[in-house]
């Protein structure tokens, strides 16, 4: 199996990390993957994006064309990425900042106010990790726990309060997943 | 990434981040470099650990500049190494040229982006020509080692290192934008780092006598002497130094050959179309010089036909085609610019070939 994955939203919004964050997690199931960035002069204040692929096989291109699944954190990105999931693909949708209508072929939308709710956590900064966690749940391509391991894992480099504070985030977004594809995941 | 690896663990990491940790661990011990897009993570790597490492790092004012502190770094002794991408190793030709003439080993990456000119920072290939054929004046010949995968680019490092020590000349490690921006787990093994012993080394002549690094030699035939015996040098490069990676090419009836980032995308369409019992083979040519004839030169094989995919408009093309030396069909499918040729594309020619 293999998962070709579009992250996008807003420079600022912890796109990468998020990415980053998906991608150790896999790794830690001893998976294929890779994490591409975009990296042009785009990242400051325009869209920021990156692209993962997980798979049990050897990856080839660690680009993604067409998407089996897409976290999109606002509505810029959405406009840019929309058109590239899958028809049976899996939109994950930051219903704060996107108001436009997703593609109507899109039939797996799971769109929740992942800023609202981290603004409700304590900081609209965490956002990300919120939209990880239901990803989590209704993509179920990476377990909760490997997530929860990643972020423990930053133990040496943040504080405790801010380990805390994104494994709360993690389990709030894991919460608002709809049962899309395989809640609970692996 | 703060977290450098116990040697054990996996971890993710950027190609350029793994090419700066695999110099450092392959005992570089000087880097000066320049910035610019797609290879900046490696000089930023590089400027945070090489002096936790008593090492030197060096973010020279130019690429020129930076070429020339390598040369001198090198003259010492050293183990030294510079890092640009394309228009910036075009600035470092000379530089290269005189490390060459001077028999000087250094290392040189590129991370190729889109040109000519100043381009796009868009994954390019089209650098091959500039690498594999000479680069800067003279007769001379970089070797050029391209990895496909970030563990192989940090790996690439040590044998990076250890050519230019064995055989005092210029290496290349050649990428692309893709492979220096892209994370990949991989584990951070020693490799084996040899020393070499450099007599020719200016290291202070108290009690020997003094050693010269240069490569002006205006007097009546000591050019030509010393550039015979470059010549012998790159003949036993030749036949020693040819790396490639090859899959299914026994009884294929087509071979599709690419490196570097490129060839991760052939290779899998490669096992897609073996899984659906279309005989196809593929080639990696690893060192890119010197080119690996080897690989194309299988006795009694017949009817072979060959597809050549580039991230260029036809470079690497032009070796196969010296290699196979007209015993087979060569193909070519190539984008440029920052255009990726996509496993679609890559079998829809395929199909015309058939």
């Amino acid at each position: 199996m293999t998962e070709r994955i579009i992250i996008a939203g807003s420079g600022g919004q912890g796109v990468m990390l998020l990415g980053k964050v998906l991608a150790e997690s896999a790794m830690r199931e001893a998976r294929h993957v890779t994490w591409l960035p975009s990296y042009g002069a785009e990242v400051r204040g325009g869209t920021a994006n990156c692209m993962v692929v997980i798979s049990d096989e050897e990856i080839g291109s660690p680009f993604v064309q067409y998407a089996d699944s897409m976290i999109v954190l606002n509505d810029e990105s959405l406009r840019r990425f929309g058109g590239r999931l899958k028809s049976r693909g899996l939109l994950v949708l930051n219903s704060s900042l996107a108001q436009s209508a997703p593609p109507a072929k899109i039939k797996n939308l799971e769109s929740r106010p992942f800023s609202a709710i981290a603004l409700e956590l304590g900081t609209v900064k965490v956002a990300n990790i919120v939209a990880l966690g239901c990803f989590v749940a209704a993509g179920g391509i990476v377990g909760k726990g490997s997530v929860e391991g990643v972020i423990k894992g930053k133990a040496g480099e943040v504080s405790t309060d801010i380990i805390t504070l994104n494994l709360k985030a993690l389990s709030k977004g894991f919460g608002l997943a709809g049962g899309s594809r395989a809640k609970g995941g692996r | 990434m703060s977290a450098r690896g116990n040697g054990h663990a996996k971890i993710l990491m950027t190609g350029n981040e793994a090419i700066a940790e695999g110099a450092i661990r392959a005992g570089c011990r000087f880097y000066a470099g320049y910035p610019i897009t797609p290879q900046n993570e490696l000089t930023a790597y590089m400027a945070r650990h090489m002096p936790q490492e008593g090492r030197v790092f060096i973010q020279a004012e130019s690429e020129l500049a930076a070429v020339n502190m390598v040369f001198g770094a090198s003259a010492t002794g050293v183990r030294a190494m510079t890092s640009s991408s394309s228009p910036g190793i075009s600035l470092k030709q000379e530089g290269i040229s005189y490390l060459a003439g001077c028999r000087l080993p250094a290392v040189i990456v590129n991370i190729m982006r889109g040109g000519p000119g100043l381009g796009n920072i868009a994954p390019s290939q089209a650098d091959y020509f500039q690498a594999t054929k000479g680069g800067g004046h003279g007769d001379y010949h970089s070797i050029v080692l391209a990895p496909a995968s970030v563990e192989e680019a940090y790996r690439t490092m040590f044998d990076a290192f250890d050519l230019a020590d064995t055989y005092r000349t210029p290496v290349m490690v050649l990428g692309d934008g893709m492979l220096g921006q892209m994370m990949e787990p991989l584990i951070l093994e020693k490799g084996p780092v040899r020393q070499h012993a450099k007599t020719w080394a200016l290291t202070g002549c108290r009690g020997r006598k003094p050693n010269i690094v240069r490569s002006l030699f205006l007097k009546e035939g000591v050019l030509e002497a010393l550039n015979l015996q470059l010549q012998k040098k790159y003949k036993a490069i030749q036949q020693k130094e040819q790396r490639w990676e090859e899959l299914l090419v026994e009884d294929a009836s087509v071979i599709l050959v690419a490196y570097g980032g490129m060839a991760r995308i052939v290779k899998e369409a490669v096992r897609g179309l073996r899984a659906g019992h279309k005989k196809i083979g593929f080639i990696r040519p690893i060192s890119l010089w010197p080119f690996p004839v080897k690989a194309f030169r299988r006795p009694g094989k017949k009817s072979v036909k060959y597809l050549v995919v580039e991230m260029s408009y036809g470079q690497m093309v032009e070796d196969v085609r010296l290699a196979v030396e007209c015993r087979a069909p060569v193909e070519f499918f190539g984008r440029s610019g920052g255009g990726i040729p996509t496993e679609e594309e890559i079998l829809k020619k395929l199909h015309t070939m058939s």
